[in-house]
């Protein structure tokens, strides 16, 4: 972390907070599961938690984003309420979506999360499409495509990418970069030395970033939003970073390196934001205060899916048509 | 509308380019939130293949008119993003076969948001494209693919068999809420019709009884709905009363409409261009024995293309689609 950036304290808080958010999210989702008390497919975005936090804090509610099936982090920092998301993850009636999305479709427009998807790549059409509508309604909001570095090789990456430069879309293409496709080492994979190489070809920006230094991509993020805001067009971020939890939670990692996982962990972003932000001047009781209210917060959002009903089976048919023809 | 009534145009035949881009251009000056993207489609690029998009584009400006990069999943996906908050984007797939290049787009995403959302967002696209063998364009540019998505939940199919009628169901198609497929069909794109009312939608969802019969049930879309009303005017003449029953929407397909007219007649026969097997007409004649298994006088009778890609030379081409002279034959068959 660059300590001649000069960034409001609030803000370097507020990205704690989110990334805290995620992080104590994430161990209670894998507690809650193994306890069986939860049955859910589920991808961690542990070790993922400074990318979407330091993005977020630079969107308002109206700016909107596409996340994909590893996005429980890039919903909660966007602003997704806990209880809500918990409830979908249950398959409760509470839930976003009714229960009918489930982890990998998390939808909350009122927060600006309008499509998530378990499609590798479909993130990023999506987004346009977004981006589009604010442009021709001159609305100045701008959207983010969360995608992984597997999916910078599927065809949806190429031809999003291109439009969106052809067209001047205020699109972020974020692509989080966690060395892995699935079970296959970014290097076995991937051509290009980096993922933002490939902005090249598409004449527009591309930054690689430490995806685990909050002022790094708080910054970079704050560039590529003014861009698109201001009608200059989308910038494609790769941001380095590593997930702790494998593809899908229960994963033998066997396709890791030995002790790769470990000195990754050992570089822990979350515990190492707090601790820069302390030595910084914040007070620790700030940050105690904040955290025990993210385990409130927490706790009443896990009670909460637990307690709620699970969906009438009447819900089966509705919502397949807008005139919800019969069967 | 307030559109000055045009005594010319009520009367003057109407072809089903001219008819879908009069649709095309009402729509969009009723609400600004409609816009078009699709490959060639604005005047620069000649509006659009055949001309369907010509003129729009210049009347309502390249922001609302698109012509896009040959990309159809970004294509798709621009709709998609821009109709959940809340435009009405018509996108065109140039032919019907490049729909397989975004069926993740369409499938995965404008099928089932609505429903993986909890109804929180849904998807009023339209996406408009053209098939049909007859011009010699070999196997990847004419196949009808509507069973593969009518088989999808969340979509709607529509297939307009005149100017008139394409022209009704495209309104209906932009101003409804759920993601429909719109299929032109090529050849007959220059065939001039009756024009339509000016403002008049044709609602979605129910199909068109052409002609009245009391012997047999001619149940048929798109292109092969003229083979149709032919045979039947053929027989007629020897006394064959056929009732003709024009789809204009296969999804959801007007079940009713369908069961009213072969409870009457006893007796069916699908006729469509796609290939025969695991067709629309497989569907329909499924829903017919279900329901009037003791009531029919004989086995549904289904007519569908060659069970084989569309053939390039023309003999080939011309016999691989339903003739007149099959769905006669499968018409007599049903009377015994």
């Amino acid at each position: 972390m660059n300590p001649e950036s000069r960034v409001d304290q609030a803000i370097l808080v507020d990205i704690y907070r989110r990334m805290s958010l995620i992080q104590r999210s994430d161990d209670r989702f894998r507690a809650v599961i193994k306890s069986g008390k939860i049955v859910a497919p589920y991808y961690s975005p542990r070790g993922q938690e400074v990318i979407p936090s330091a993005i977020s804090v630079n969107l308002t509610d109206d700016d909107t984003i596409c996340t994909i099936y590893r996005g429980i982090h890039d919903m909660l920092a966007k602003g997704v309420p806990s209880k809500l998301l918990w409830a979908e993850i249950a398959g409760k009636a509470t839930g976003t979506c009714k229960g009918k999305g489930g982890p990998m479709h998390i939808t909350h427009p009122a927060s600006g999360v309008m499509v998530t998807t378990g499609i590798v790549g479909s993130s990023m059409p999506i987004a346009n499409g977004l981006a589009l509508a604010s442009q021709i309604r001159n609305q100045g909001r701008v959207t983010v495509a969360y995608f992984g570095d597997g999916a910078s090789n599927i065809g949806a990456f190429h031809e999003a990418l291109n439009m969106a430069a052809v067209w001047k879309l205020p699109v972020l293409f974020v692509c989080q970069n966690n060395g892995y496709g699935e079970h296959t080492r970014y290097d076995l994979a991937t051509s290009a030395r980096q993922i933002s190489d490939r902005a090249i070809g598409y004449q527009m920006p591309g930054v690689t970033v430490d995806g685990n230094d909050p002022l790094a991509v708080y910054a970079v993020a704050r560039t590529a939003v003014a861009r698109a805001r201001a009608g200059e067009g989308p910038t494609l971020i790769e941001a380095r970073t590593f997930r702790f939890h494998g593809h899908v939670f229960g994963d033998a990692d066997g396709y890791m390196a030995p002790g790769e996982k470990e000195a990754a962990m050992a570089r822990d972003p979350v515990p190492l934001f707090r601790r820069w932000l302390v030595e910084g001047g914040v007070p620790e009781a700030e940050l105690a205060a904040i955290e025990s209210a993210i385990d409130r917060e927490i706790d009443e959002a896990v009670a909460f899916a637990l307690e709620s009903p699970v969906p009438d089976l009447a819900e089966l048919h509705t919502d397949v048509l807008a005139d919800e023809v019969a069967a | 509308m307030n559109a000055p009534a045009n005594t010319l145009e009520k009367v003057k035949p109407m072809n089903t380019i001219q008819a879908v881009n009069l649709a095309l251009e009402e729509a969009m000056t009723l609400d600004p939130e409609v816009i078009l993207l699709g490959e060639d489609i604005a005047d620069g690029q000649e509006g659009g293949i055949v001309g369907v998009t010509k003129g729009l584009s210049t009347k309502f400006g390249t922001a609302r008119v698109r012509s896009t990069p040959i990309s159809e999943q970004a294509i798709i996906g621009a709709a998609i993003g821009a109709s959940i908050v809340g435009m009405r984007p018509v996108a065109e797939i140039m032919l019907m076969n490049f729909t397989t290049v975004a069926m993740d787009m369409i499938v995965n995403h404008a099928a089932k948001l609505r429903y993986m959302s909890g109804g929180q967002t849904h998807v009023p696209i339209t996406i408009r494209t053209m098939t049909g063998a007859g011009f010699g364009t070999g196997g990847q540019h004419a196949d009808y693919l509507e069973a593969w998505f009518a088989h999808t939940p969340g979509m709607k199919v529509v297939a307009p068999s005149s100017p008139a009628d394409a022209y009704g169901l495209m309104l209906s198609c932009i101003f409804d809420d759920d993601p429909c497929l719109f299929i032109e069909n090529l050849p007959t794109y220059w065939n001039p019709g009756a024009p339509p009312q000016v403002g008049q939608r044709i609602p979605l969802g129910k199909a068109n009884v052409l002609r009245e019969g009391g012997d047999v049930t001619l149940i048929s879309y798109s292109r092969t709905v003229h083979d149709c009303v032919a045979v039947a005017d053929k027989l007629a003449r020897e006394g064959i009363r056929v009732e003709v029953i024009d789809l204009r929407t296969i999804s959801p397909l007007d079940e009713a409409t369908l069961l009213q007219s072969v409870a009457k007649t006893g007796r069916a026969v699908v006729v469509h261009e796609a290939v025969r097997k695991f067709g629309v007409g497989a569907e329909i004649a499924a829903l017919l024995h279900e329901h009037l298994f003791g009531q029919l006088k004989a086995p549904v009778q289904r007519i569908g293309a060659n069970q084989s890609p569309v053939p390039f030379s023309k003999a080939l081409e011309a016999a691989f689609v339903p003739q007149q002279a099959g769905i006669e034959a499968a018409i007599r068959k049903t009377l015994g």
